[in-house]
């Protein structure tokens, strides 16, 4: 019973550490400071890193350059509620904007084309979650995070909310489509 | 001198008012269980997409309320009951302020049942975490902010008892592991309340219309600095819990005081750091801030869970084998008591922790990974591993050794007990595992339909990705079993089990006296350790071969499912 008891040996710190401790501790820091590695790592050759670019914003600022966007390169429009497609040229800064309880406008990227996505909230909190492809973002209202995308497959995607918003938060979805 | 008296099964130390103390927390505790494990039958049924149980207003506010009393109200409870226990009674000291800590008992029970009322009137379904700028009731807050002062107030006890013990010299040489490691949690508990502070009390004022607005980015910060650090509490907490439960179940002793007390400092210097994880794909923080925070500065509390992962069941092979069960690898692990649940609870939580929880905590709290993680399902299937498993089981078994030593009852259905951590930990494996799987599909946590019926706009998940969600409400359905089991066994046996002797309960603390006492204010041997046994470190070899072994088994398990989840980011689009 000695875990609950004081130690046997006053000087407790100087008594010698047994063999497998020692190394499984060395092997253990081998494998920390490699996954602490890893990351900075992955900045370098990786392709997939967030960029470190957000700026502060308003609800109506941020709505007012999707609008322009919207305005300047709506295709069509879909469902019986009339959502833009909006089909922004490539290389070009896309807007998406999260609110109570869609995701607005509806995009249609081309593939292997880059695009500067700027994404913010106009009320509360949202998640981006690109679905089937699983690509999460967290979306605060007053920040503008800006993500540079490349779609590499033809797969349409859709934006699902998984950050908690009230009661309509299931119904939140939009839309990225991929066309070749 | 305060009374105080000596259990005759376990020689430990009871003083009279830490007593009653570490009796009332436990049964608040296991109030709140009790409401956390129905909702969370409520939640696992309404997630299963064809039983698909409440209705979305229900659901949102049923999940909210599970949260709150199963990773909070519960364990936080449990928690102080275990401070009084690791001051008190392993240093055979009476507890300072029991006034003080009464108060911040009542304080407890009033934040957490005004929360709770918040919740349940409907206007403050948002969630544990209550993400501002989303709007709650001012109690919701309230609530929360009186149960944080009161389990403050429960530290500042649990502190000034080992200045009393020290004072007093109840206790020769250093305190105990175990009080060491309690201490290591009310060290933290104390950062994470400070938080708590900071971002709840402009919270409450902001919902009272004092403050006009909580940028959303701040809170989640600040908030995380609370959130996740209250579940590093329970890590330092269940893994003392381990090392006492080795040294009650197989009289083992730490492999090493330094390295194991070395660990604990580990977690005090980084633990808080993983408040980082939650914001990793957050706009508005550096890659640089996330890379050291959200890697404890270089992993070093990971380091300090591999030590414990490694010391713990390396002391009661040690243990094991000098009682003669050296035969192979794993003679000492294949005869132990795995019939009592005392070990089988921890010995189930220390693997399933290790393995599922630690791996995965570590996996997706890594920068670039939680792109693929973030916010899916996957993440309640790492905590649940974490604290469902790792801290409630580990309560659950340490409550079977209390129910004789401290409520002095006999326990009732112990061949239901014999099996509850079994069932408990059945259930919550298949939950965290098919969770896990469904969340790599990308089914979203803290939601009420993957089906999107209401929604304009249409998207299906896999169906593979629905039925793992149907097995995670089956698997819901085996823990809430289990843990009714629990709840049946302890509170059963408080009230109905045979009385072992008279022990002071809640009116005894206010000076009611027993009807016959036990009771004895001579002053008590101080706690002493055993003889040194000199031969101990003179092996050359190892002394824990089979622990090893298992170890590299799970260090092994870690890399290979690290770099798979690196290969899986490769494949989706480039981002940057």
């Amino acid at each position: 019973m000695s875990a609950i008891l004081p130690p046997s040996e006053r000087i407790w710190w100087k008594t010698p550490v047994g063999k497998e401790e020692i190394v499984w501790i060395a092997l253990s820091l081998i494998w920390c400071l490699t996954m602490f590695a890893m990351m900075p790592i992955w900045h370098l050759y990786g392709k997939q890193n967030l960029s470190n670019e957000a700026y502060r914003t308003t609800p109506s600022q941020f709505q007012a350059k999707v609008q322009e966007m919207v305005d300047n390169y709506t295709v069509r429009t879909e469902t019986a509620m009339n959502i833009p497609v909006v089909r922004p040229p490539a290389g070009s800064d896309v807007y998406l904007l999260g609110r109570l309880w869609q995701w607005w406008p509806l995009l249609e990227l081309e593939k292997d084309k880059s695009y500067r996505l700027h994404i913010s909230s106009m009320d509360w909190q949202h998640g981006f979650s690109l679905q089937p492809l699983n690509i999460n973002l967290q979306i605060s209202p007053g920040y503008e995070m800006v993500v540079t995308i490349t779609p590499d497959t033809a797969e349409d995607q859709t934006i699902v909310c998984n950050e908690y918003c009230g009661i309509g938060h299931h119904t939140m979805l939009g839309k990225i489509y991929v066309k070749e | 001198m305060s009374q105080y008296r000596i259990c005759p099964n376990s020689g430990l130390y009871f003083d009279k008012s830490a007593e009653s103390l570490m009796k009332a927390n436990a049964v608040a505790g296991a109030v709140a269980l009790l409401v956390a494990g129905i909702l969370a039958l409520l939640v696992g049924l309404t997630r299963w997409p064809a039983v698909h149980l409440l209705g979305a207003s229900d659901f949102y506010m049923a999940l909210t309320a599970h949260g709150l009393n199963a990773l909070i109200f519960w364990i936080i409870f449990f928690e102080i009951a275990i401070l009084y226990f690791a001051s008190s009674t392993l240093l055979k000291c009476r507890l300072a302020t029991p006034r003080w800590a009464w108060l911040g008992f009542a304080l407890m029970f009033i934040g957490a049942v005004t929360t709770n009322v918040a919740i349940f009137q409907g206007n403050s379904s948002v969630m544990m975490t209550s993400y501002a700028p989303m709007p709650a009731a001012p109690h919701f807050f309230l609530g929360l902010i009186l149960f944080a002062v009161g389990a403050l107030i429960g530290c500042f006890v649990f502190l000034g008892t080992l200045v009393i013990a020290k004072e007093e010299k109840t206790y020769e040489g250093s305190i105990p592991l175990v009080t060491f490691g309690a201490l290591t949690a009310c060290i933290i508990a104390v950062f994470t309340i400070a938080s708590g502070a900071i971002i709840l009390i402009p919270s409450f004022l902001w919902s009272i219309g004092i403050i006009g607005q909580i940028d959303a980015l701040m809170y989640r910060v600040i908030w995380w600095g609370m959130g996740h650090s209250s579940q590093q509490i329970n890590v330092a907490a269940h893994v003392s819990v381990w090392y006492a439960v080795a040294a009650i179940a197989f009289g083992a002793k730490p492999m090493s005081e330094k390295v194991s007390r070395g660990a604990f400092l580990l977690y005090i210097l980084f633990l808080q750091l993983a408040s980082a994880h939650h914001i990793l794909v957050d706009p508005g923080v550096s890659s640089t801030w996330k890379i050291f925070n959200t890697s404890y500065a270089m992993y070093l509390a990971v380091l300090a869970s591999m030590i414990h992962g490694l010391t713990v069941p390396g002391s009661i092979e040690v243990a094991q084998r000098k009682k003669g069960l050296t035969n192979g690898l794993f003679e000492w692990l294949r005869k132990a008591p795995w019939g009592n649940p005392v070990f089988s609870g921890v010995f189930l939580s220390i693997i399933i922790f290790g393995f599922i929880g630690g791996i995965t905590g570590v996996v997706m709290g890594t920068e670039q990974i939680n792109i693929i993680i973030h916010n899916t399902i996957y993440v309640p299937g790492h905590f649940h591993a974490t604290v469902a498993v790792g801290t409630t089981l580990t309560f659950m078994a340490l409550t079977y050794f209390l129910i004789p030593v401290l409520f002095r009852r006999e326990m009732i259905l112990p061949g239901l007990a014999k099996w509850q951590p079994y069932l408990f930990a059945t259930g919550m494996t298949m939950l965290i595992l098919f969770m896990m799987g469904a969340g790599t599909l990308g089914v979203p946590r803290r939601h009420w339909d993957m089906g999107f019926a209401d929604s304009v706009l249409k998207f299906e998940y896999p169906g593979v990705a629905e039925t793992m969600m149907a097995l995670v409400g089956i698997g819901s359905v085996l823990a809430v079993l289990g843990g009714g089991i629990y709840l049946l066994v302890t509170v059963g046996s408080l009230l109905f089990g045979k009385k072992l002797e008279a022990s002071a309960g809640l009116f005894q603390s206010f000076g009611v006296p027993l009807a016959t006492s036990c009771y004895t204010s001579e002053r008590p041997e101080p706690a002493r350790g055993p003889a040194a046994d000199l031969e101990e470190h003179g092996s050359s070899g190892f002394e824990a071969p089979g622990t090893f072994a298992l170890a590299m088994v799970l260090l092994i398990s870690f890399v290979v499912y690290y770099f798979i989840n690196w290969k899986y980011l490769s494949s989706v689009w480039p981002l940057g």
